[in-house]
């Protein structure tokens, strides 16, 4: 592999078009192994969004761009191309061949003055190939959209290093691009020490309840609350500095200014993020309003005002208590919430004797936003990562709804030949209306059977999507439902697969979409 | 005084001739540029086209697809016109079809490239007051790289993922026969595995001196399951929508088109390595053709018109936009 900003592209190219996580974590370990620092490391601090630059507006680039290129041909062009920095590395009407590294770009991009950016921008694009001048402007407008989020980067890192990935993120929050004492580690070198305040701490997961296992346990060593329907987060208060960050460690804090003014003590808390309204808790379908947001509005602060529902405790004034047992971690957060803002309090505890007591519960939650029950084992300590025997996750039965297949569009990979993603309606009256898509929960002798229907049954092709005759209904299992204008449906399915296959029904036995309304949160 | 050419819904006709260039229906008398399928349909009364077009035509359609083959052999006075015909430089057989009537001249170039290929003769630029052009890559954002460039991109990933087929979508005419080519000059010199539906053309090029190399096959052999495993694999992208494809397990989908160039294309087919290679001129060369025909007037047909009317009038050009009816730009 050749160096520099192509490789750069080059690497970009190759992550965008490879579909599978399989197959990105392969190009990421190679661009790792060949690449020298600080290069490898900018990319990752790229790819994570971890790179500080100036931030390019589209504005400013459709300025500098209608200096060199007639409007009307650009108007073209761009509704022709559809994405702006591609338009522009293509049109920029001169061809350079320097090969600049990654640090000499990204040192212009970051250290330049507002007021010699868009000279700056000019004379890199003049110097530039198409390619290089795509990951330029990629990198200038932030989000590369290679299909890569900050963990799958990180993963492919811990993965290609051979260190645990949950120890790359404890001290993930302490480095600093290019990572050149991370990258000394995975070749040997010492762990780097985090200095930084507020570090993000892996979290505790559960593993799927097992009720053959759990069968055999005593209820007694086991404590259980009930598990909530918003966003788990870790919130870090250390010595002044408070951070959310999301159970990957992506640090959130920008988008909840509301949470972090909550966090009035010292110390590490686990818990569920979540709209609350005068202490009613608010479905899924607002606190996600409240995301994937760089800034919040004042008026969104009003409207969907955000709180904590806490699980637990990792550290608490200034004393770690990751190792203590559970119950006595739980009997610190018990006893410290009543003394934390309102915004901010502990999930209550189950009371159960029996398992069947349990059942009973789960199959009536006290509220709508419950998705289920935890049981975690009292005398556990808060390991990192998805440990077996510890903590479980019980959830509530999924929805189901039968539904008929509409259209199919091939997969990608191992898939490639198949008809594997599928989208599905429900009657509206006696007309069919797509309500969501699913593309996966079957097994592969039901893969073959869809796509041989679909072959067999197609109407209309648009592209690599087919239209097939309404006759294949399916059973959907979905964990929700929310309202969404964006669909023509006016409802979104969360996490929608399709669980069986309903041979047995005729199409015109499909379900309503009077039945799906009836699910919304009301 | 008639014009010398007028489009009509059949497609350009000539009056004075009584014939029409590269008809989208049937008609009794046709001069056809080339082998695509847009260009040379079946069921004309009569084509004329060179012995190579006609004889990609008769491949495709079976010897009856015309009562009459006038092979082109040489200037040929049809009517009140006379008509010439010049290499285009796009695919085996393809012409420029040259009309010269009292007028003056109009050059219908059919579909063109300036970049070498050595299945045909290179591009002869034709003085003339009317030049029709193509535009299916009518827009500045179009300019491909070197071809090799692209075969070493791929010849990277073959050697990078030696357990996985890459499978190559490429049309049977032209594009096939030009990948293979091109990997043979990078001195790729392994067989390379071919779908059923682009052996008649490939045997056809052979045949007709342009050196291919070791093709085989891609089909499974009775009994035992053929090893696809860091092959290279050409098929027709409809190839990939069928069940054929599902022999091999896991194939790096690769297509080789000008269309490549734009991401969100690439996306929308699933290919996982897009290879720009195309059969027609990119903006620079369409332009600088333009430019140095210097002709009276320009016409512009199937693709991106109005970008390439509007350099034209940038550029102090007349030009005209013949929205010619069922020419594909899909196809390339
Ligand atoms: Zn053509
Ligand atoms: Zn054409």
């Amino acid at each position: 592999m050749t160096g520099g900003l192509a490789a750069f592209a080059r690497l970009l190219e190759q992550l965008a078009f490879t579909p599978q996580r399989s197959g990105k974590e392969r190009v990421l370990a190679d661009w790792f192994a060949t690449q020298p620092d600080p290069e490898r490391g900018l990319a990752l601090a790229a790819l994570t969004g971890d790179l500080d630059l100036r931030q390019v507006r589209p504005s400013l680039l459709r300025g500098l761009v209608s200096g060199r290129v007639d409007a009307e041909l650009f108007a073209l062009s761009y509704d022709f191309v559809g994405d702006l920095a591609e338009t522009i590395a293509l049109i920029w009407p001169v061809d350079g061949s320097e090969n600049p590294s990654l640090a000499d770009v990204v040192g212009q991009l970051r250290d330049t003055s507002k007021a010699r950016l868009g000279d700056v921008i000019v004379a890199l694009l003049d110097n530039l190939g198409p390619s290089q001048r795509y990951a330029c402007l990629k990198l200038a407008t932030g989000g590369l959209r290679v299909g890569v989020s900050a963990r799958l980067a990180r993963t492919a890192f811990s993965k290609w290093a051979n260190l645990p990935l949950t120890e790359v993120e404890e001290i993930w929050h302490g480095l600093t691009p290019p990572y050149l004492d991370l990258f000394a580690w995975a070749q040997g070198g010492a762990k780097p020490e985090t200095a930084a305040y507020a570090p993000f701490r892996p979290v505790m997961l559960a593993t799927a309840w097992d009720a053959v296992t759990m069968a055999a346990r005593s209820p007694a060593d086991f404590a259980a609350e009930w598990k909530w329907d918003g966003i788990r987060v870790q919130a870090v208060s250390d010595r002044g500095t408070r951070r959310l960050y999301s159970r990957t460690g992506e640090d959130i804090s920008n988008a909840f200014p509301d949470v972090l003014a909550l966090l009035e003590f010292d110390g590490v808390l686990d818990g569920e993020l979540l709209v609350r309204r005068d202490g009613i808790v608010a479905p899924f379908g607002d606190l996600q309003q409240r995301l994937n947001r760089k800034t919040v509005s004042a008026a969104m602060l009003r409207s969907h005002p955000a709180g904590l529902r806490v699980y637990d405790v990792l550290v608490w004034q200034g004393q770690d208590m990751r190792n203590q047992p559970y119950d006595a971690r739980r009997a610190v957060l018990d006893a410290a919430t009543p003394a934390l803002p309102a915004q901010i309090d502990h999930s209550p505890r189950l009371d159960f004797t029996t398992w069947d007591d349990l059942a009973a519960l789960r199959a009536n939650p006290s509220d709508p936003v419950i998705e289920g029950v935890m049981i975690k084992r009292r005398a556990s300590p808060y390991i990192a990562g998805r440990a077996k025997g510890h903590w479980f996750k019980w959830k509530r039965d999924p929805f189901v709804i039968d539904a008929v297949l509409l259209y199919a569009q091939r997969g990608h990979g191992k898939r490639s030949g198949y008809y594997s993603d599928f989208t599905f309606g429900v009657w509206d009256g006696d007309v069919l209306v797509p309500v969501g898509k699913a593309y996966f929960g079957f097994t592969d002798a039901e893969l073959k059977a869809l796509d041989r229907f679909v072959r067999d049954n197609t109407t209309d092709r648009f592209g690599p999507v087919r239209a097939v005759k309404p006759l294949k209904v399916v059973e959907v299992a979905f964990e929700g439902l929310n309202r969404s204008p964006r669909h023509k449906s006016g409802v979104a399915m969360r996490f929608p697969r399709i669980s069986r296959i309903r041979d047995d029904k005729p199409a015109a036995q499909a379900d309503t979409l009077e039945t799906l309304q009836d699910l919304l949160p009301k | 005084m008639d014009p010398i050419l007028v489009p009509k819904p059949e497609g350009l006709f000539c009056p004075a001739g009584g014939f029409f260039i590269d008809p989208v229906r049937p008609v009794a008398r046709a001069l056809v540029t080339h082998g695509h399928a847009d260009h040379a349909r079946a069921g004309h009364g009569a084509v004329m086209a060179t012995a190579q077009t006609l004889d990609i035509m008769a491949l495709r359609y079976g010897a009856e697809f015309t009562q009459s083959r006038q092979p082109y052999d040489g200037p040929v006075r049809i009517g009140d016109v006379t008509v010439s015909f010049h290499p285009a430089g796009h695919v085996l057989g393809s012409a420029q079809i040259a009309v010269t009537g009292a007028q003056g001249r109009i050059v219908v170039s059919g579909d063109y490239s300036r970049v070498p290929n050595p299945a045909c003769a290179p591009f002869e630029p034709v003085p003339c007051d009317i030049f029709v052009t193509e535009a299916t890559f009518g827009l500045p954002v179009f300019r491909h790289p070197d071809p090799l460039g692209e075969i070493a991109k791929l010849l990277a990933s073959v050697r990078a993922q030696p357990d996985r087929a890459h499978l190559i979508g490429a049309y049977a005419l032209g594009k096939a026969q030009r990948v293979i080519m091109l990997l043979r000059q990078a001195g790729y010199d392994g067989p390379i595995h071919i779908h059923g539906a682009l052996q008649k053309l490939c045997d056809y090029h052979i045949a007709q001196g342009v050196a291919l190399g070791d093709l085989r096959p891609a089909t499974l052999e009775r009994g035992r399951k053929p090893d696809f495993a860091g092959a290279i694999v050409l098929a027709p992208p409809s190839a990939f929508a069928a069940t054929w494809s599902q022999r091999f397990p896991d194939p790096v989908i690769c297509f080789a088109s000008g269309w490549m160039q734009v991401r969100a294309r690439a996306r929308q087919r699933g290919v996982e390595l897009p290879l720009l290679i195309s059969d027609h001129v990119d903006w620079p060369d369409l332009t600088r053709t333009i430019t140095e025909l210097d002709p009276a007037q320009v016409w512009v047909t199937h693709g991106r018109e109005d970008a390439v009317m509007r350099w034209c009038s940038l550029n102090g050009r007349a030009a005209h936009p013949l929205r010619l009816i069922g020419y594909e730009d899909e196809a390339e």
